[in-house]
């Protein structure tokens, strides 16, 4: 097992925001600027602590989208409907407002650029996000191992960084991205709406043989079936790494 | 900790007129989330088995039939994750950890926990007996699913959830502490949800 770089004590620190953008109708990004910022790497999540007139507070986790870049930080927050923080964050928060941050976390769901093998990222939803990190530092940095993304969304107005992404798989840099959609697809799409199965899996991500690093980022149910899908096509589950979030969906 | 946070302009947070006692940074889930760093294993209990190795070499094994006859108790535990989510009540069936190890001979005191699938996590062997750890095999009167840690996992509540290995396989004992999985990249070596513990140096 990979060792992470080693950390410090991570101390609260009091981010400003510098300025918030739509990704989509609910999810949107907050850019941060945070004095000493000791970096991050790609895939890194910091805590996030909200604290009202009262004295109640409570944290939240949330990926760092942005590449590592002085004391600039991006999230991305989608917003949960019955949820405590991100509604505070994605609508109420605003350019000068301060915001607690603890960090970086994390040193198993991480890529650095100096790995040469590809790199298969698999995204549902907002798990996007650490995986947008890993685009954005491997371009930063001028790094060279081949990146596919399979990125799942419910339809086309969900998905996150749709310019960027078509950008950054244009300039022939080596990312090539491909879309799922599960709900809603657009006119003259090849495939019906559904989940990622094995056919797309074939068509979309490496081979095994490549012996990429697969990073797998979304809802519990979403990983448990990607991820299980990238075993039956006999990648080798030491080199899937998977961070799951939000809700089990059932019985455990 | 102990420092009063900024206050975030606009935030108000729940109503929190019966706000159950929580550690601190954690919220209330009614759901089950599952957190894990792979693909879940899946594991047969006709393949399972699950072994004490002292720190001499010296190992017991059982396999899941006779693991299946041991006394079983069923405690009723509140679970802390470090990713903030915390599950109240809670209720597992499992064998106490003093009853695998009664008759191990050990002067060890500290324990890592083998999960298949490659995973570990490390803690003190105190904190295995006392009646506050099981290897426990079913959660709400049913086996444990894959994504949960079954067959069989590790359930230590008052630490940090992810203490609580998945699909374990068996406790090694040590004269000498050993980082597991979690601990190495980051997060603290103990653990302990009411002092927040969550990583290192805290």
């Amino acid at each position: 097992m990979a060792r992470a770089t080693v950390l410090g004590r991570l101390t609260w620190r009091v981010a400003t925001v510098a300025a918030v953008r739509d990704e989509t109708q609910n999810a949107r990004t907050i850019v941060l600027d945070l004095p000493d910022w000791p970096g991050h790497l790609a895939g890194q999540h910091v805590d996030v602590r909200l604290t009202a007139p009262d004295g109640y507070s409570t944290e939240r986790s949330y990926s760092i989208a942005s590449a590592p870049e002085g004391n600039r930080l991006e999230l991305t927050v989608d917003l949960l409907p019955d949820g405590e923080v991100s509604p505070y964050l994605a609508r109420v928060l605003s350019a000068g407002d301060p915001l607690e941050i603890r960090g970086p976390i994390g040193g198993w769901f991480v890529w650095r650029p100096e790995r040469p093998e590809p790199v298969q990222l698999i995204a549902g939803g907002s798990g996007v996000v650490p995986l947008m990190a890993m685009i954005r530092t491997r371009e930063a940095g001028g790094a060279r191992a081949p990146f596919r993304l399979l990125y799942s969304t419910r339809g086309p107005e969900a998905a996150f960084y749709r310019d960027e992404l078509r950008r950054s798989s244009e300039n022939g840099s080596g990312l090539s991205v491909t879309y799922a959609y599960t709900r809603e697809v657009p006119q003259d799409w090849e495939r019906p709406p559904g989940r990622v199965d094995a056919g797309l899996l074939a068509q979309a991500a490496w081979a095994p043989e490549r012996e990429p690093i697969s990073f797998v980022c979304g809802p519990t149910g979403f990983v448990e079936n990607v991820a299980d899908l990238l075993v039956s096509a006999g990648h080798d589950p030491a080199r899937i790494r998977t961070e799951r979030f939000g809700p089990s969906g059932g019985q455990p | 900790m102990g420092v009063i946070g900024t206050v975030s302009p606009g935030f108000f947070g729940r109503r929190r007129a019966k706000a159950p006692d929580l550690p601190p940074g954690q919220y209330l889930t009614e759901d089950f989330p599952v957190l894990s760093a792979g693909p879940t294993p899946r594991i047969s209990t006709e393949a399972w088995s699950f072994g004490i190795t002292t720190e001499t070499g010296e190992v017991r094994r059982w396999n899941w039939a006779e693991f299946n006859a041991l006394a079983m108790e069923r405690p009723t535990v509140d679970l802390h994750c470090v990713t903030k989510w915390s599950k109240l009540g809670t209720t597992w069936e499992g064998v106490p950890l003093e009853t695998l190890l009664a008759g191990v001979e050990t002067s060890a005191e500290y324990a890592v926990a083998e999960s298949y699938g490659g995973y570990t996590t490390n803690l003190p062997l105190e904190d295995l007996l006392d009646g506050k750890a099981w290897i426990a095999v079913r959660y709400d009167g049913e086996p444990i699913t894959p994504a949960h840690g079954g067959p069989a996992r590790l359930l230590v509540p008052h630490l940090y959830f992810w203490k609580s290995a998945k699909w374990v396989r068996g406790i090694r004992l040590l004269n000498d502490d050993e980082p597991g999985f979690w601990e190495s990249v980051g997060y603290h070596n103990y653990g302990d949800p009411w002092r927040e513990q969550r990583y290192w140096g805290d």
